[in-house]
C-alpha cells in the first residue's frame, strides 16, 4: 500500500446546547457529536475536508488507537502521509453522525428528560439534518468552508446534500457509489431489513434497553441481507461458489454452503456490536433521501443551487447504487454547466468497493484532490 | 511551421472557437485540447473518454472528464448545451457514425471534426504497393488499429449532404500540418470541418 497509516489517534466529543431542529418535527435539545481530526488545519483553515460515513461507519475513518491496536479505521486504505486524503495537505474530519450508536447522541443514549435511555423516543433523522449537525461542528472547529466532503453510499449522499444545503461552504464535493434517491428496490430491500429487526419478539417497540435485551436476531437478519446488497454476483460465486463446508449434504437446514458460514458469522458480528434503533434510523434516511423534492422533482433545479467542483464515481458491478444513478447526478450537474468529472471504475466487489484498495480508483480521488487549490 | 503541441487540428480548431464557449471533447484522450483551449481561450470545457489511463491523466490535468462510451451516445447531456463540440481523429474509431454525429449536434450548436482521409496520395500509394497505409495521421498497424471505418472527404461530405449537416468551413492538411486548398481529396491527409444541423 503506498503512503502511510495515520497511526496512533484519538477521538473526541463535541457538545452542543442548541437545539436542532429536524426535518421529521422532533427536536433535539442537545446532543453530542463524537469525531476524529488527523493532519494539521492550516493558519487558513481552507485545507479541511469532511469524510461522511455510509450506514454501519462511525468516526474512527483510520489509524488505530494506542490501546487497541487491531481497531483500524474503516477508511485507512485513503486516508494519511502519501495517500489520497494526504495528511501531510489536509486536515480530515470524520464524525459519527446524529442517531448513531459509536458515540454520538443516538437511540442508546440517556435522553435528559428522563433519565433512560431515548429508544424509541429518538427522533428519525435525515440526511440533511446530519448535514446542519455536521455544520456546527464546522463552526465549532473554525472551518468556514470545506475543501472537500466526500463519502461513500450513504456517506457520499452526505457530501451532495451539503453541496446543496451549504453551497459557499464546499468548494469541492465527492460523492462515491451513490444516487440522488433511493429506487423502489432499494427501498423494498431496507424494509425487509427493518421488518426483521421490528418483529423481533426482543424488540420491545424499540425500548429494549429497559428489558436489558436486544433484537439480536433481527438485527442479524437484517445485517445478512444488506451484505448480499453490498456484493456482486460475481465476486460471491468467486469468493463461495458452491462450496460446502463438509465435503457432502448433509440434507438439514444448518450451514451447509460456506456462504451460509460467512453471511452468518457476518450477521452475528455486526449484531454483536450494532444497535438495532440505529440501523432502524439509517435505512429510514436513506429512504427519505431525496433532495430534488424541494423542487418537485426536478434534479436540475437542485443542482443549480450548487456551486462545488464534484467528482463522481460508481462501481461496475454495483447493483445497489448503479452507474446509471450516478449518472443521474452527473447528468444534472452537466445540465447547470458545473465542473464535473466521472469515473466509472472496473472493481468486482459490487457496493462495497468503494472501500477497496484499487490503484485506478485511488489514483483518480487522489487526482482530483492534489488539484484543489487550498 | 511550428503546431501547438504537436497537432495541427488543435490551432485549426482553437481559432474556431470563441473566448468563454462551452466545449464538450469528444475522445479527449489526456485532455490535452481542452487544457489548450481553456488556457488560450478561456473556455469551459469537458472531456469524454472511455479508457481508464485517460480518465486518470484528464483529471490530473485538471480537465472535467466524463467516462463512456461514444457508441452508446450522449444520453447524461442535454440538447443544445454546448456551443461547439469537438471529435478530434476519433470518428474513423466510432462504429454508429451517423448516431454520433446526430447526437453532437443535438448536444451542440457546432460539430467539429476531424479525421484522416484515407484517400491521401500516399495512403493510395501504400495500398498500390500492396500494404495497408501507415502514416503520421494513421499511426497504426492494420492489427492494432482503433479505426473500424475508412473514408474519404469526399465520403465524408456525401453522408453530411444525406444526413442534411451543413459543412460551415473546412480546412484540410497535409502530412507535415500544413495548409491544402488544391485536390485536396488526394493531397490532404488531415481534414477538419464545422458543421452544424440543416436550417
Amino acid at each position: 500500500m503506498p503512503g502511510q497509516s495515520v497511526g496512533v489517534v484519538e477521538s473526541q466529543r463535541a457538545h452542543f446546547d442548541q437545539a436542532l431542529h429536524l426535518r421529521s418535527g422532533g427536536i433535539l435539545p442537545a446532543y453530542d457529536l463524537v469525531y476524529e481530526t488527523y493532519g494539521t488545519l492550516n493558519a487558513a483553515k481552507s485545507n479541511a475536508i469532511l469524510v461522511c460515513h455510509a450506514l454501519s461507519g462511525h468516526h474512527h475513518i483510520a489509524g488505530h488507537y494506542a490501546d487497541q491496536p487491531d481497531n483500524i479505521g474503516w477508511w485507512d486504505n485513503i486516508v494519511g502521509p502519501g495517500r489520497p486524503l494526504d495528511t501531510d495537505r489536509y486536515f480530515i474530519v470524520g464524525l459519527n453522525n446524529l442517531g448513531g450508536c459509536h458515540g454520538s447522541t443516538g437511540p442508546s443514549s440517556l435522553n435528559p428528560a428522563t433519565g433512560k435511555p431515548w429508544g424509541a423516543a429518538f427522533p428519525i433523522v435525515a440526511v440533511n439534518d446530519w448535514v446542519h449537525a455536521q455544520a456546527r461542528l464546522a463552526d465549532r472547529l473554525g472551518i468556514d468552508s470545506w475543501a472537500a466532503v466526500m463519502g461513500g453510499s450513504l456517506g457520499g449522499m452526505q457530501a451532495l446534500r451539503w453541496s446543496i444545503t451549504f453551497p459557499e461552504r464546499v468548494r469541492n464535493a465527492i460523492v462515491i457509489a451513490a444516487a440522488p434517491k433511493l429506487s423502489a428496490q432499494n427501498i423494498a430491500f431496507n424494509d425487509v431489513a427493518r421488518q426483521a429487526i421490528l418483529t423481533d419478539p426482543d424488540f420491545h417497540g424499540g425500548d429494549y434497553y429497559a428489558y436489558d435485551t436486544r433484537p439480536v436476531r433481527g438485527l442479524r437478519l437484517a445485517r445478512m441481507l444488506g451484505h448480499i446488497t453490498y456484493l456482486s454476483d460475481d465476486q460471491m460465486g468467486e469468493k463461495f461458489g458452491r462450496e460446502l463446508r463438509n465435503s457432502a449434504f448433509s440434507f438439514g437446514f444448518d450451514v451447509e454452503f460456506e456462504i451460509e458460514s460467512y453471511l452468518r458469522y457476518q450477521g452475528d458480528k455486526f449484531a454483536g456490536y450494532f444497535d438495532a434503533n440505529t440501523y432502524l434510523l439509517m435505512t429510514k434516511a436513506l429512504d427519505y433521501f431525496d433532495p430534488s423534492r424541494e423542487d418537485d422533482g426536478n434534479l436540475n433545479a437542485t443542482m443549480a443551487r450548487t456551486q462545488a467542483n464534484f467528482l463522481i464515481a460508481s462501481f461496475t458491478t454495483d447493483w445497489r447504487f448503479t452507474p446509471a444513478r450516478s449518472k443521474e447526478i452527473v447528468a444534472a450537474l452537466l445540465a447547470n454547466g458545473r465542473n464535473v468529472s466521472y469515473a466509472e471504475i472496473d472493481l468486482n466487489f459490487g457496493h462495497d468497493s468503494f472501500l477497496m484498495e484499487d490503484a485506478h480508483y485511488h489514483g483518480v480521488v487522489d487526482a482530483f484532490l492534489r488539484n484543489i487549490k487550498l | 511551421m511550428t503546431h501547438t503541441l504537436g497537432r495541427p487540428d488543435f490551432d485549426l480548431i482553437a481559432a474556431w472557437i470563441q473566448p468563454g464557449h462551452r466545449v464538450l471533447d469528444l475522445g479527449c484522450g489526456d485532455g490535452t485540447l481542452l487544457k489548450h483551449l481553456i488556457d488560450t481561450r478561456g473556455v469551459q470545457g469537458w472531456g469524454v473518454e472511455i479508457e481508464d489511463a485517460n480518465i486518470l491523466a484528464a483529471i490530473r490535468n485538471g480537465i472535467n472528464v466524463i467516462q463512456g462510451n461514444l457508441e452508446k451516445g450522449l444520453d447524461e447531456f442535454a440538447d443544445q448545451a454546448f456551443d461547439h463540440v469537438v471529435l478530434s481523429r476519433t470518428l474513423q474509431t466510432v462504429r454508429h457514425t451517423e448516431g454520433i454525429l446526430r447526437e453532437m449536434l443535438r448536444v451542440g450548436r457546432e460539430a467539429v471534426v476531424s479525421f484522416p482521409n484515407f484517400a491521401y496520395w500516399k495512403n493510395l500509394r501504400s495500398v498500390l504497393d500492396g500494404r495497408m497505409p501507415v502514416s503520421e495521421d494513421l499511426p497504426y498497424q492494420w492489427y492494432d488499429s482503433p479505426n473500424v471505418r475508412f473514408f474519404t472527404l469526399l465520403d465524408f461530405e456525401d453522408l453530411c449532404n444525406r444526413m442534411g449537416l451543413v459543412i460551415r468551413e473546412r480546412s484540410v492538411l497535409d502530412e507535415e500540418g500544413n495548409p491544402v486548398t488544391d485536390e485536396v481529396n488526394f493531397l490532404g491527409s488531415l481534414a477538419v470541418y464545422r458543421l452544424t444541423q440543416n436550417r
